[in-house]
This record gives structure tokens, sequence and C-alpha cells, in this order.
């Protein structure tokens, strides 16, 4: 009796086995007809010639791709209404990939509601996800942009001529301190006496203070700016009615002050969105850990304005092709901070890939500014 | 009776006349407005989800509207109840995180309790300002609004950061025990059952109990309110207080149903949307529950607006606009006799009364 028992169970167990094996394929193949829904949520509006701009381009391009169905939506703040639009986009219209695009969305919302929906993937911009502490339906996506600000920095060394620059940020945080230090890095290999002021508004979204920062700065001397506050727009402008020279920063800010811009630090968020969109599609594992700079595509620069001077263009041009190649490193010893304290010593490289750079908690000599 | 029927129909005529005109102007930008109209009912009221999504947004909003209405009650404007919220939140999250609060329900109530006694003393402040030195308390709120964010941002970022926290500045969160989590399961947290009954025991005190009647003697007239004795200074200071427990409250929920931790997320304008709501609700504790419910259904509308139909998040805040502007308009109407309005609008036609002996 109980043997064949055993054997039915042992017959049921084949004959199920060859059921997956023979539907597997089919069902993955429906999985792939079947057009994805892919949700972008945005902190602020779509048109801040920043940071939502950024993302809301590449979103643009998405809804070109066949077999993509983009839903949208902005102005979403990092409260319990981004859970809601979370759960909105995946009850109400299906999303089965989903780009929350700000920063605060992270920790605790998309890890609130990653494990009520294994099957839906998300794909959260600039945090850290780490393996074994998050869920594997989670992923985080984010560009080495220091590299563009590097090269923002030896533009902005070459045509300024008070050797004063300056940069406008929202918070001490890592992201933005390694954008300041980079600026200032990459003009200081141009003329090693150049200085960078940098003010924190203390926001990254606060129109008033960043036009004050921006003209305490002009009043300081400073004829070259750039900035990493969610909508550059509010600097550029100020900078240019002063008479300043500009790199812009997330998307391109041309527009706004053709003759004062010179170059810019801007995403390329498709090249992520793409490389996620196609595991999706086909069934791949969620990319749970994306990162790239110039060489994979994640940031570019904007096109030299047309006061740039030939030199500068030569020297960030020669840059931007090592960078290209894989063979620069912008954090090398000897490195000091501002107060005087050895960072890396000499003969020390931190490469781009290494974690240890995110946690950046300092300023480099030749800042002006304290955290 | 006839008076609660003409409330109600006075604000669904306001609400239909916003949603024409709403609707005459997605038309001209080229979108169904019957599509429109429908989303909007289904983003808000449709099914269980958009229930859910929408009381979860009408939670603080009933909070942050009671820390105006209740001032209002004793004749103060004031404005500043976000700087309530976020100190109710950084209270709520210090304590739970400096102190050894027993990690379970008691634990909970304490930090929600610190979070509360945080607001109160804040918009008491403001208050204290106007009864002994005479400052105006719309203008102190607000700006001791602008303070508590400073005073936030800088404890926030400094002295109670939890040092893992690299990209997003927060407290170190909250242990699991002292959480708070959804009702029966649903999205929807505790703070809603709060919000309701902070709502419902103030309306009720204002309405039924001597202390709240002399509340409002003092709001209506505080030159009669002094003559007949009342302790008017102690009133007012006990109104804000009460006004300001329920902003900071609010604010400690948002910590411990929803962020676990306080950051500059926390910032998000409650405290200034309550305002709005609590005018909408002429300050009544009562009306306010209706009025925030309908804020979150705004909301959660427009989330599946902007989805489906592609439109812009201020497209729906043009709506809430529009409905605001009828509301306040249909007050014109709500003053007088109608029938009366009616006659001198059509002088001719014969008056009845005057059949009658």
């Amino acid at each position: 009796m109980n043997r064949k028992l055993n054997r039915r169970l042992a017959l049921q167990t084949l004959a199920s086995t060859g059921a997956v094996a023979s539907f597997g394929p089919l069902s993955l193949l429906a999985h792939a007809q079947k057009p994805l829904t892919v949700g972008v949520i945005y902190v602020g509006p779509r048109d801040d010639y920043g940071y939502n701009q950024a993302h809301a381009q590449a979103a643009a391009e998405l809804k070109k791709l066949p077999g993509i169905k983009v839903v949208e939506e902005e102005n979403v703040p990092e409260t319990a209404a981004v859970q809601k639009t979370m759960t909105g986009m995946i009850a109400q219209d299906g999303a089965g990939l989903l780009f929350p695009t700000s920063f605060g969305y992270f920790d605790p919302h998309i890890l609130a509601l990653a494990p009520k929906y294994p099957d839906v993937r998300f794909s959260h911009c600039g945090g850290l996800w780490t393996e074994g502490k998050h869920p594997k339906n989670v992923g985080s996506f984010f560009g080495y942009i220091d590299e563009c600000q590097y090269l923002n920095g030896v533009v902005a060394g070459h045509m300024s001529k008070s050797r004063k620059i300056g940069f406008v940020a929202a918070k001490p945080i890592p992201q933005v301190l390694r954008n300041i230090n980079a600026f200032l890095l990459g003009a200081r290999s141009v003329h090693p006496d150049i200085t960078c002021s940098v003010i924190f508004t203390g926001d990254w979204s606060m129109a008033v203070k960043e036009a004050e920062a921006t003209n305490s700065l002009a009043d300081q001397g400073v004829d070259v700016f750039t900035m990493h506050v969610d909508g550059p727009k509010v600097v550029v402008e100020t900078a240019a009615k002063r008479g300043k020279m500009v790199c812009g920063y997330h998307a391109s800010q041309a527009k706004l002050a053709p003759a004062a811009y010179l170059t810019g630090a801007e995403w390329n968020w498709l090249t992520a969105y793409k490389t996620i969109i196609e595991a999706a599609q086909a069934g791949k594992p969620h990319p749970n850990f994306l990162r790239g700079g110039l060489k994979e595509g994640y940031v570019k620069m904007s096109p030299y304005g047309s006061s740039v001077s030939e030199a500068a263009k030569k020297n960030a041009d020669e840059v931007k092709a090592k960078m290209l190649a894989g063979s620069f490193d912008i954090f090398k010893g000897p490195l000091k901070d501002n107060k005087g304290n050895t960072i890396l010593a000499a003969g020390k490289v931190l490469k781009q890939t290494d974690l240890e750079l995110e946690k950046m908690n300092y300023l480099v000599e030749g800042v002006v500014g304290s955290i | 009776m006839r008076n609660a029927l003409r409330e109600i129909a006075l604000t669904i005529g306001a609400l239909a006349a916003a949603l024409l005109v709403f609707g005459a102007l997605v038309w001209l930008a080229g979108v169904d407005p019957f599509d429109m109209a429908w989303l909007l009912f289904k983003g808000a009221f449709g099914d269980a989800f958009s229930w859910q999504n929408t009381l979860q947004r009408a939670a603080p909003l009933m909070l942050t509207a009671l820390c105006v209405a209740l001032p209002a009650q004793a004749g103060l404007v004031v404005i500043g109840g976000e700087g309530a919220l976020v100190l109710g939140g950084l209270a709520c999250a210090a304590a739970a995180t400096q102190w050894p609060l027993p990690a379970n329900l008691a634990g909970s109530v304490l930090a929600c309790v610190a979070g509360a006694l945080a607001g109160a003393l804040w918009v008491m402040l403001a208050s204290a300002l106007r009864q002994y030195r005479g400052i105006n308390e719309t203008i102190s709120s607000l700006l001791l609004a602008y303070v508590a964010i400073g005073l936030f941002k800088h404890l926030v970022e400094g002295p109670l950061r939890d040092p893992a926290s690299l990209n997003k500045p927060s407290t170190l969160s909250l242990p699991e025990g002292l959480r708070i989590g959804g009702i029966a399961g649903s999205d929807v947290h505790w703070g809603l059952v709060l919000g309701v009954l902070a709502c419902g025991l103030l309306g009720g005190w204002l309405r039924l109990t001597a202390s709240g009647f002399a509340l409002r003697v003092v709001g209506g007239n505080l030159r009669t309110a002094q003559l007949i004795g009342l302790p008017a200074t102690r009133l007012v200071l006990l109104a804000c207080a009460l006004g300001g427990a329920c902003a900071g409250l609010a604010g400690a929920v948002e910590v411990a149903a929803v962020h676990t931790n306080a950051n500059a997320s926390l910032i998000a304008a409650y405290g200034y949307a309550g305002i709005l709501v609590s005018f909408i609700a002429r300050h009544q504790p009562l009306a306010i529950v209706p009025v925030a419910i309908l804020f979150g259904g705004f909301g959660a509308a427009g989330s599946l607006l902007q989805r489906r139909l592609g439109l812009p998040d201020a497209s729906v805040l043009v709506l809430q606009g529009l409905t605001f502007v009828f509301i306040l308009a249909s007050e014109a109407l709500r003053q007088g006799d109608p029938a009366a309005l009616w006659r001198r609008l059509w002088p001719t036609r014969p008056a009845l009364k005057e059949s009658s002996p």
C-alpha cells in the first residue's frame, strides 16, 4: 500500500515536472508578447530644466519603444503619497516595472512595497541596493556624473579670469560633495591655484536661496558657476544676468542662457532604463545594482557653448577620451581635505566604482566652504 | 434640519459647478470631459483601493486643520501648523530613539504624546506672544514655522543624525515595536482614527461643554467675554495648545506610521494644506472630516488623472482651486433666504404671502 502510494506520488511528480518543462517556454513567450507597463514617478515638475526633466526625457524616449506602455506622475512627495502612486500604478495600470526616481522614495517607501509585490520590479535611481539586505525585485541605478563635473571644472579652469569658481549646492551629502570636489579638481588640473567657493542652500529646490547664493558668490568675484540642486534654472539665469559664465547640471540649460553657458553635466538615463527593461522583457533576473559613467553612456556632456576657447575644448576632450578609455581616475593621491587632513596618500587611487566614494564626507583642499 | 439640507445642497452645487467649469477647460485642452469625470470619481471613491488612497491622504489633514480651527474658534488666525507638525515628528523620533520606551502600544502612545506636547508648546508660544506682547499671531506663527523647520534640519542633520543615513540625513529609525501599522490589514494607518476621534471630541467639547462655549464667546467677542469674567487669556492659550497638539500628533503619526524616522520628507506642506481645509470647513471640527476626505480624494484622483490622461499635476490644483472658489462663493447664498433672493431677482412675480390674511 505504502509503496503503491509512493509510486503514484512519483508519477505525479514526474508528470508535473513534464508539464512545467513543456509549458515553461510557452508562458515565457506569452510574457514577452504582453506589453510591459512602466511607471515613472517624479518628485518635482517634469519641465524643471533639471533632475526631473532628465528623467522625463528618457521616459519620452521609452514611449517610442515597441511593447512598452509608460504611465507617469509628477510632483509626488516622498510621503505615503508615493506608496499610493506606486500601488496605483501596479493595481490600476498593471505596471510590471517602476522607476521611482527620487532619492527619498527608496527607504522606507519602495522597501515597504517591494515584498508585497514580488512580481513587480522596482528600479530606484540613486539608492544603494545591498545584497542580502534589500529584496531581489528591487534595484538601484546611478551614474558617475562627477566625471562630467570634472570636465566642467576643466573648462571652467580655462575660462575663469578671477581664478575663483563657484558651486551652489543643495545639501552636504556624499553625492553632492563628490560633484563639488570633482569640479574643483578639474579646474585645478588647469591652474593649481584656483579656488571653488561653495554655498549650501539646505534644500533641493529653493529658488530664492539659490538666487541669493549665486549673487553673493558673484559679489565675491566668482566668474564661473555650476550647481547641484534639483532645478538649475535659477542659478543659470542669475549668473547669466550678472554677466558670469555657467556650467550646467542634470539636463542642458543652454536654452536659458546661450551666451553664458559653457558646457554641462547631463544624465543619460535611457541607457539604464533600457538595460532594466530588456531584462524585464526577457524574463532575466532584475539588475539590482547598475552604475556607469561616460564610458557606459550613463552621463554625457552638453555641447560646448560658443564662448568656450579652443584650448579649453582641446584639454577637456583629451581628458574625456581618457575617461572613455577607462584610464582616468579623478580621486587620486596625494589628496587633502580643506582642513588639512590627508584623504589619500601619494600613489593611492580610488576607482570610480569604489563604494568608498559613495560615502564621501569631506571637501578637498581648494574648496572654500564647510559641511 | 432645513439648514443642514441647504448646506449640503450648496456644497454639492458648488462641486457640480466646479466640475462643469473644469470639464470645459479640459475639453478645450482636447480631453473628453466625461472620461475625466469618470476617472475623478474612480480615482477618489471608485473602489476599495481608491478609498484607502483617499482616506490615507486625508488622515494628516484632519489633524493639521484642527491646528487652524481651534485657535480660530478663540478668534486667532494661526497658520503655522507646519512648524508644530515637523517638531512633533522630531520629538516622536527623538523620544523613541533616545529614551528606552517600552516596545509596545504604551511606548507608541508615549512617543506620540511627546510629539503632541512639542506641537502644543510651539503653537502656544505664538499665542503667548500675542497675549502678553501684542505680537500678531498670524505672522508670528508663520515665522515660527520657518524657525521650527530650521531647528528640525539642524537636529536631523546634526546631533540626532543616524551616521548611516548618507544621502538622506535622518534620525535613527524607530524600533519595530513602536511603529504604527495599518487598520485591519489595510494600508490606512491609525492616524485616520486619531484624526476622526480628535475632530469628534473637540467638536463635542466646543458644542456641548461650558468651557467650550466660553472659548467660543472669547472668539466671538473678547470684550463681552472679559466683561462676564471669562479667563480669556487662559482659554486662548488652551485652544492654541490643543490645536498645536493635534498638528504635533500628525507629525508623530507620520513618523511612526510612514517614515519610521524623522527626515526632511516630513516637510510635505500638510500643515499648510490644513489651513485650506479648516477655512473650507468654516473652522468647525466636525465639518473638517468630510472636507479633509474631499481633499484626500482630490489627491487620489489627481494621481489617476495624471497617469491615464497625461494631464499635468497642476490640473488637479486648478480643479481644487475652482472648487474652493465656488464653495466660498456659495457663502453668499447661505446667509440670506433663497426665496427672498429669488423675489428680488424677479420682482414682477407676486409674493405668495400677500394672499394670506
